[in-house]
């Protein structure tokens, strides 16, 4: 999941061709006050600050000015802010529209219907989840003929446009719905999306990309927002990292195993901290990587669940036991292994020769960590 | 008998010359599947475990009347690979590639459902029914024949609970693992109407997962339909929301999805609610004493 910030977001949509206001990014008060002064950011202007987290405009991350003056005056107050967690770093400034209205419009997907669904209302300009049910219209989309006219139509009678208005909709439905299709998009959504005499004008854009559909959008590659170093690091070696506060490090297989576990773990009063899911893998250096990047986590103690399929017990084994001859003394800890499934036999082998016990059952593995961690035997 | 295998099944494996379909083609074998033909585009006349090769699906179906495919090739291509299958005739489909983008997810599951094929996963373990056949991944020491039928949306966990039951002297009529993205070919409430009708499941357990609505949807369907008994599971319960947990289906966002609404739902539904994966086989055990009626 890669959430665009907002000036990410329109950079998108310019490429579609969705009116957007004029504006252009600062990163320094020095900066944002150039921008009105050359020309670039007319006047009267807003100055956004580019985080992900919603509700900027209560929380003091949008400002309006009037002058280049009161534009940098802007500027120093939001950049630096901290805004629910995140450090303002950019700033978006854009001209400050004449509104007639402002509506509510967004595509993503519908799970259960395995459908995109269009959701449109005339409530824009306010978060979409205090709007009332009825206030909101859904329709699904069919992924083959796509976006259809008589969907574009039920639209635009939702909005209550006509005329010029209702031709400008048109050409808007088709980039957002070409927008969510070609840059694999898991939502589009514009709020508000101002009417601004017969035109309607993105003043908002929030595009989150699929991490899976990476492959064809390279250019995404290198926006990561939201992840902690160590993540990081994980991501780049194909290894699920979740990183939480607690002290017990969990290196599983699968997400469904690792957050059985981690309710196995809270149930007997353990705090899990880093979850490591290995994934399907029979390459033990993986797993030795995987090792080596939790003991930079520096957890008080480490659970090893594992049920082989794809992955063999063998496989871990034989990772783990390199990876711990490998683990600086300083950043060693104490090690509960369970290892079952496809040649469990040779696995347990392996680490019982290494010292190393697996404990079949999950029960008894997990509160043998839980009491490890509290500083007992493991 | 069993749900959507049988003896008559014969499975064309997508991608066999990699290491996983390799593996995995002498490993359905190993659990006495019917493996007929690989398909490699380039490859085609090569023997991989004593199975045939072709360059397309249509001339493996062509040459061995497969009727059942198991794909494994990189995601960039599972949509190709679903989509030839299909065409050439093919109406069960287990696809255990992960991380394919869902927008070609999309396109596969509703040109697979025009042409009346069924897909399941992706990113799924697939289908077991021991004693007639496995297309997929599931690892072939975990099952036992058996009464106990199993809808699962993960992968490992699915192991561990097969695992569970086998030891405790229970065995499966049928294992499903759908797989945990978030555009799935078979659902919980696609699946449970086969278990409903197949006389050899007895009962059912439903292993989910937080994020999504599939649990609740199959709570509504057990509530007004299923009349088997229901052992349910949903892993993630204290997983922290807004957080991805492992693959792009696990992920409580927007207060939506909890493990707490959806155990809810399936109480309400009339399934037993297991806390743990351990849980699971005596829970099973203690219907199949009372004799396997809700």
């Amino acid at each position: 999941m890669v959430k665009l910030a907002e000036w990410r977001g329109k950079e998108v949509f310019r490429k579609y061709a969705i009116p957007l206001p004029k504006g252009a990014v600062a990163r320094s008060a020095d900066e944002a006050e150039g921008l009105v002064r050359n020309g670039t950011v007319p006047l009267p202007c807003v100055i956004k600050a580019q985080v992900l987290a919603g509700g900027r405009g209560k929380g003091g991350a949008v400002r309006f000015a009037a002058t280049a003056a009161e534009a940098r005056t802007a500027a120093e107050a939001i950049l630096g802010l901290e805004f629910k967690g995140e450090r303002v770093k950019e700033l978006l400034l854009e001209e400050k529209l004449p509104l007639s209205g402002e509506l509510y419009l967004s595509v993503t997907l519908d799970r259960s219907a395995r459908l995109p669904v269009l959701i449109a209302s005339r409530r824009g300009g306010v978060e979409i989840e205090s709007v009332d049910d009825t206030e909101i219209d859904r329709q699904y989309v069919d992924p083959f003929p796509g976006l259809t006219a008589f969907e574009k139509r039920r639209v635009a009678k939702v909005f209550g446009l006509s005329g010029g208005a209702a031709k400008s909709l048109d050409k808007l439905l088709d980039a957002v719905w070409r927008v969510f299709q070609e840059e694999d998009a898991e939502l589009v959504e514009i709020n508000p999306l101002a009417r601004v005499g017969d035109g309607l004008v993105a003043l908002d854009a929030k595009v989150i990309i699929e991490d899976d559909a990476n492959f064809r959008h390279p250019e995404f590659a290198d926006i990561r927002d939201d992840r902690t170093p160590l993540e990081e690091i994980a991501r780049e070696k194909e290894i699920a990292f979740v990183q939480l506060d607690g002290n017990i490090g969990v290196i599983a297989n699968g997400a469904g195993l690792t957050m059985a576990t981690l309710d196995v773990l809270k149930e007997f009063g353990g705090n899990p901290g880093v979850f490591l899911d290995l994934g399907g893998t029979d390459d033990p250096r993986k797993v030795t990587e995987a090792f080596l990047l939790m003991a930079q986590a520096k957890p008080k103690a480490v659970f090893l669940n594992i049920f082989g399929g794809v992955t063999r017990c063998d496989t871990v084994a034989t990772g783990l036991v390199e990876a711990m001859r490998q683990v600086p003394a300083s950043d060693r800890f104490p090690l509960v292994a369970r290892i079952r499934g496809n040649n469990e036999k040779e696995g347990v082998e392996i680490l019982r020769a290494a010292g190393i016990t697996s404990i079949p059952q999950l029960k008894e593995s997990a509160q043998a960590v839980v009491a490890a961690a509290a500083g007992g035997p493991p | 008998m069993s749900v959507l295998l049988s003896r008559e099944t014969r499975v064309v494996v997508q991608g066999i010359t990699g290491h996983q379909g390799t593996v995995h083609a002498r490993q359905m074998r190993q659990f006495g599947t019917n493996v007929v033909a690989g398909v490699t585009p380039g490859k085609g006349g090569t023997t991989v475990e004593e199975v045939p090769v072709f360059d397309s699906v249509r001339e493996a179906v062509g040459a061995t009347r497969a009727n059942a495919s198991c794909i494994f090739v990189p995601a960039p291509y599972a949509k190709d690979a679903l989509l030839e299958a299909v065409d050439a005739g093919i109406r069960l489909v287990v696809i255990v590639t992960e991380h394919i983008p869902f927008h070609d997810m999309l396109v596969m599951y509703h040109y697979a459902r025009a042409h009346g094929a069924r897909i399941i996963g992706p990113n799924c373990p697939g289908i077991a029914s021991p004693g007639v056949a496995k297309v997929g991944i599931i690892p072939n020491v975990v099952f036992r024949p058996g009464r106990v039928g199993v809808i699962s949306r993960s992968g490992t966990l699915t192991y561990e609970i097969v695992n569970g039951i086998t030891e405790h002297g229970l065995g499966q009529s049928t294992c499903i693992g759908l797989g945990g993205d978030p555009v799935v070919g078979t659902s919980f409430v696609d699946a449970l109407p086969l278990f409903q009708d197949d006389p050899d499941t007895d009962l059912v357990v439903v292993v989910g997962e937080i994020g999504g609505t599939a649990e609740e949807d199959a709570a509504e369907y057990i509530r007004t339909k299923f009349t088997k008994p229901v052992v349910a599971y949903i892993a993630g319960r204290s997983a922290p929301p807004g957080k991805r947990m492992g693959h792009a289906g696990a992920i409580i966002s927007r207060g939506r999805g909890t493990a707490e609404t959806k155990l809810a739902a399936l109480q309400a539904a009339g399934a037993q609610v297991a806390r743990f994966p351990y849980e699971i086989p005596g829970q099973v055990a203690e219907i199949v004493a009372r004799g396997a009626r809700r």
